[in-house]
């Protein structure tokens, strides 16, 4: 059978791409992680890499060709044993249009196996976009002089929210997102001097420090208006509410040290689980139980999704972001410990590529590292739940009528009501406490 | 004596006040006028619209003097000063009842009198001493506007030493004038008496004339008025004035030298300082400063629903801003979305003297001191051919951008008919162009304004014609 190759969304907003570039001929063997094309957006120019093997069977759009919807067919793959014969006369048409994206998910249930290249999975929800300005359309407003700017400092136009007339990008909107306080509106004053020099010629209103001591002025990076704009809008939209249970982790510390220990007898290539390594394996199993959980908010529907990616919060300089372990609940403990480790330095590093940050169905922020007994964490829009970990830490606690000691790390969930309600919560709660309270079962 | 309820309460019913009461008339709300003497304001009645047509005047009488020129022959023209003042009142009382029918056209209530705060949302209206209304307000601007600025030792007495209002009504045309301070009103006046025939002289306490330009525009301002047969002393202080029957003798100090300069009339334009006294402000929380109401850049004062705008909220002191400042305070309390503040910058200045000087944002000077990177653009007069053809061929257009960005940073103009081009440039930065975007604008030919082109194309060293 045929593998579609289709224009992928390379952003949230992306409607529409251009074929920049085809790397691969008609006739060409192709391997999965080629490069197979190169597709431009109004923002970036983004290699696409194949899913699959095979044949290219069939360049549907030529190079340069502008204006291609998203998940129209661009070229057509044959697998092995394939000739260019199988390429049905109807695929040369672009497929079906892709669900309208309100009706999205459903990577498993798509009909046939569409090749989603490089991109990331098309249904994922991308809440680690920056805001979207600018209405509808791919058009960017944005005064000459905010163009001109921007393209001189690097900025995207498309991540900036334009405060001018109708959203329009302005000079200003630069100067904030570079950071560069906008020099403020000194006064000229234009009108007839006086033969005494006026004093109010002089410097504009005294800036509001009064009565403060001294400071150092930091100005905001891009990174830190997107984590206010975002927090602000997820305790403003979205109604918390805050759930907390104690799990004990004895013995998920002592499978630890028992997996752990068994890597370094049978010295193989390697893995070194954490206890957030659990966490997060928890936290995909359990909302494979409780899928009602694994959802997020939109206008007019709940999305109920059907993998788990599991957005991890990072601290990085500056900041902080959320590379996602995509299907979780599908990866072992040492799949996911691995792929966190290497995410966690790509983030360091400040090499994450978009699709590793944007998206996830749920975020767990883990502060025990730092000894922080319990927290709660504000919900990563448009997701639903936010799980907050605690420091694992020796408590006494009542066991069999009696008090004895064990090791207790607590857990709060936080809830956008909207999303879901406080029994779904509980549930999904007491089923990662169960797991990480017998952890054996994650291994089931 | 009557009260009233209104959504909005403006006091003062010039260029600040009365475009407010319409633009609030417009959201809808119940809207008041408290306006003491005329609607329109000083501007109207006093101030840019009845200096205009003097000054029309001015130029008239010039081009007549040089009708030969053009190849007219005219006979001698006489000054019919009555006349001339004559036609300057009838435009401003033409003007003045156009706003009192806007104001009833929308259904703004006008009270005659003069309104003064008691506490935050009353205002009271007195005419002549007498009580006249209690007017209840869900929020108030302040719009009383400003007068001129008295030195001390240099007090006006309207008869010898004339305030603005004095010089415009003028029974006859005085033999010499002395004019204190360079800026609009005072230079504008001095171009306008100077050119009717009066020995004129100006001292500017700064180094230069016209002291908010451009320093390139200052002279050759200054070259012009000289020419004109002006006597202009910059640096100049007046100590003292002794006024005698019919004319003053002015102390005039220079590069520490002392001078005596005896002329028939006095003009003092040192600036205005604003109308802060007897409006109640001490019954509220607003706070006045130096002569101005202390505002935000939303024009709101300490007092929550208390406004000040205009003149009375502080420099630049124009119609223009007063006007822009009073849709701003009006869409703030209607709680229009996407609002912005004043960009002060972007408002363009103009001077109606012979010759016209019109400007808009920094001057070479200031962009350089703010640390920009400039490109100067200049083209003259004398390279296009309207110009040529009117018989005007001196003047600049002066145009700043930053070389890094090639954002336009500032315009400055001298020569004829600036005041009506300076537009161009500043529509051009509120969209805030740069230098390509007025490049590839087509500009129609033969106009003046193919030099505001001409002298963007200089500043990058395309100019076609120079």
């Amino acid at each position: 059978m045929t593998i579609d190759i289709t224009m992928p969304a390379l952003s949230p907003t992306m409607t529409e791409g251009a074929v920049a570039k085809w790397h691969k001929k008609e006739g060409d063997a192709v391997k999965s992680g080629d490069v197979i094309a190169e597709v431009e957006t109004d923002k970036a120019t983004v290699e696409v890499e194949a899913a699959d093997d095979g044949v290219m069977g069939k360049i549907v759009v030529p190079e340069g060709t502008k204006g291609v919807k998203v998940n129209d067919v661009i070229a057509v793959l044959l697998e092995e044993g394939e000739s260019a014969d199988s390429i049905k006369a109807g695929t040369a048409k672009p497929v079906p249009k892709a669900p309208p994206a309100a009706a999205a998910p459903a990577p498993a249930a798509a009909p046939q196996p569409q090749a989603p290249a490089s991109a990331p999975a098309q249904p994922a929800p991308k809440p680690a976009a920056p805001p979207q300005a600018n209405g509808g359309g791919d058009r960017v407003f944005a005064s000459p002089l905010a163009r001109r700017m921007a393209e001189k400092a690097g900025i995207d136009l498309a991540s900036l929210k334009g405060s001018g007339p109708h959203g329009r990008i302005v000079k200003s909107d630069i100067d904030a997102a570079r950071g560069t306080a906008p020099a403020a509106a000194t006064s000229a004053p234009k009108a007839a001097p006086s033969q005494a020099i006026a004093p109010q010629a002089k410097a504009p209103a005294p800036a509001p420090t009064a009565g403060l001591p001294s400071f150092t002025e930091v100005p905001h990076t891009t990174m830190r208006k997107v984590i206010a704009q975002r927090l602000v809008q997820s305790k403003r939209d979205a109604p918390h509410f805050y759930l907390t249970m104690d799990c004990q982790i004895d013995k998920l510390l002592a499978l630890r040290k028992e997996l752990n220990g068994r890597k370094a007898a049978e010295g193989d290539h390697g893995y070194k689980l954490s206890v957030n390594d659990f966490v997060l394996r928890a936290v995909a199993l359990a909302m494979k139980k409780v899928p009602a959980a694994n959802a997020s908010w939109t206008e007019t529907s709940v999305r109920i999704f059907h993998s788990v990616d599991v957005s991890v919060a990072v601290a990085i300089p500056n900041g902080l972001i959320t590379p996602v372990i995509r299907g979780a609940e599908g990866k072992g403990l040492a799949e996911i410990s691995n792929e966190m480790k290497a995410l966690a330095e790509k983030a360091r590093a400040g090499k994450l590529t978009p699709e590793e940050y944007q998206g996830g169905t749920v975020s767990v922020s883990n502060l025990g590292m730092y000894g922080v007994r319990d927290f709660a964490a504000v919900i990563n829009p448009p997701q639903g739940c936010i799980l907050a970990v605690g420091a694992g830490e020796q408590r006494p606690v009542v066991k069999d009528g009696a008090v004895a000691i064990a090791t207790v790390m607590t857990c709060t969930l936080s809830v956008d009501h909207r999303v879901v309600d406080g029994a779904v919560g509980a549930e999904f709660l007491g089923a990662f406490k169960q797991l990480i309270e017998d952890p054996m079962t994650m291994l089931l | 004596m009557t009260d009233g309820k209104f959504d909005l309460v403006v006091v003062g019913g010039g260029p600040g006040g009365y475009v407010a009461a319409i633009r609030a008339a417009q959201l809808k709300m119940s809207v008041a006028v408290v306006e003491r003497e005329h609607l329109g304001g000083i501007c109207l009645n006093w101030g840019c619209i009845p200096t205009k047509a003097l000054l029309r005047t001015s130029e008239v009488y010039d081009l007549i003097k040089h009708a030969d020129q053009y190849g007219l022959t005219v006979g001698q023209a006489s000054i019919d000063f009555a006349k001339i003042v004559k036609r300057s009142r009838n435009v401003a009382g033409q003007l003045n009842r156009g706003v009192g029918f806007l104001l009833k056209k929308n259904k703004v209530t006008v009270f005659d009198g003069a309104g003064k705060l008691e506490g935050p949302r009353t205002v009271k209206v007195e005419k002549d001493g007498k009580p006249v209304a209690t007017l209840q307000a869900k929020n108030v601007i302040l719009a009383t506007g400003a007068r001129a600025r008295a030195l001390p030792g240099l007090e006006p007495d309207g008869k010898l030493v004339w305030t603005y209002k004095e010089a415009m009504v003028p029974t006859a045309m005085p033999k010499s004038l002395l004019v204190i301070g360079s800026g609009a009103i005072g230079i504008e006046f001095a171009s306008f008496y100077r050119t009717l025939g009066a020995e004129v002289t100006v001292v500017e306490v700064l180094p230069r004339v016209l002291p908010v330009e451009d320093e390139e525009i200052s002279a050759l301002a200054r070259k012009a008025f000289e020419k004109q047969g002006m006597k202009i002393m910059t640096g100049a202080t007046v100590k003292a004035l002794k006024r005698g029957s019919d004319s003053v003798t002015a102390t005039i100090e220079a590069d520490g030298k002392s001078q005596e300069l005896t002329a028939e009339r006095v003009i003092l334009a040192v600036g205005i300082t604003g109308n802060v006294e007897n409006i109640g402000l001490e019954t509220t929380k607003a706070k006045a400063e130096r002569g101005h109401v202390v505002v935000n850049q939303w024009a709101e004062t300490a007092e929550p629903g208390l406004y000040a705008i205009g003149d009375l909220a502080g420099p630049p002191w124009l119609a223009h801003k007063a006007s822009h400042e009073g849709v701003i305070a009006v869409e703030r309390i209607a709680g229009i979305k996407g609002l912005h503040p004043l960009n002060v910058r972007r408002i363009a200045g103009c001077t109606y003297c012979r010759p016209q000087v019109a400007s808009i944002g920094l001057t070479e000077k200031a962009a350089k001191d703010a640390g920009r990177k400039v490109r100067v653009g200049r083209f003259p007069f004398i390279g296009n051919g309207k110009a040529i053809a009117l018989g005007e061929p001196e003047g600049l257009v002066k145009t700043v951008f930053d070389a890094d960005t090639g954002e336009l940073l500032g315009a400055h103009m001298i020569g004829a008919e600036v005041t009506e081009l300076i537009q161009g440039y500043a529509v051009g930065m509120s969209l805030e162009t740069t230098e390509a975007e007025l490049m590839e604008t087509v500009f129609p030919h033969p106009t003046l304004s193919e030099m505001m082109h001409e002298s963007v194309l200089d500043a990058y060293g395309r100019a076609i014609h120079f």
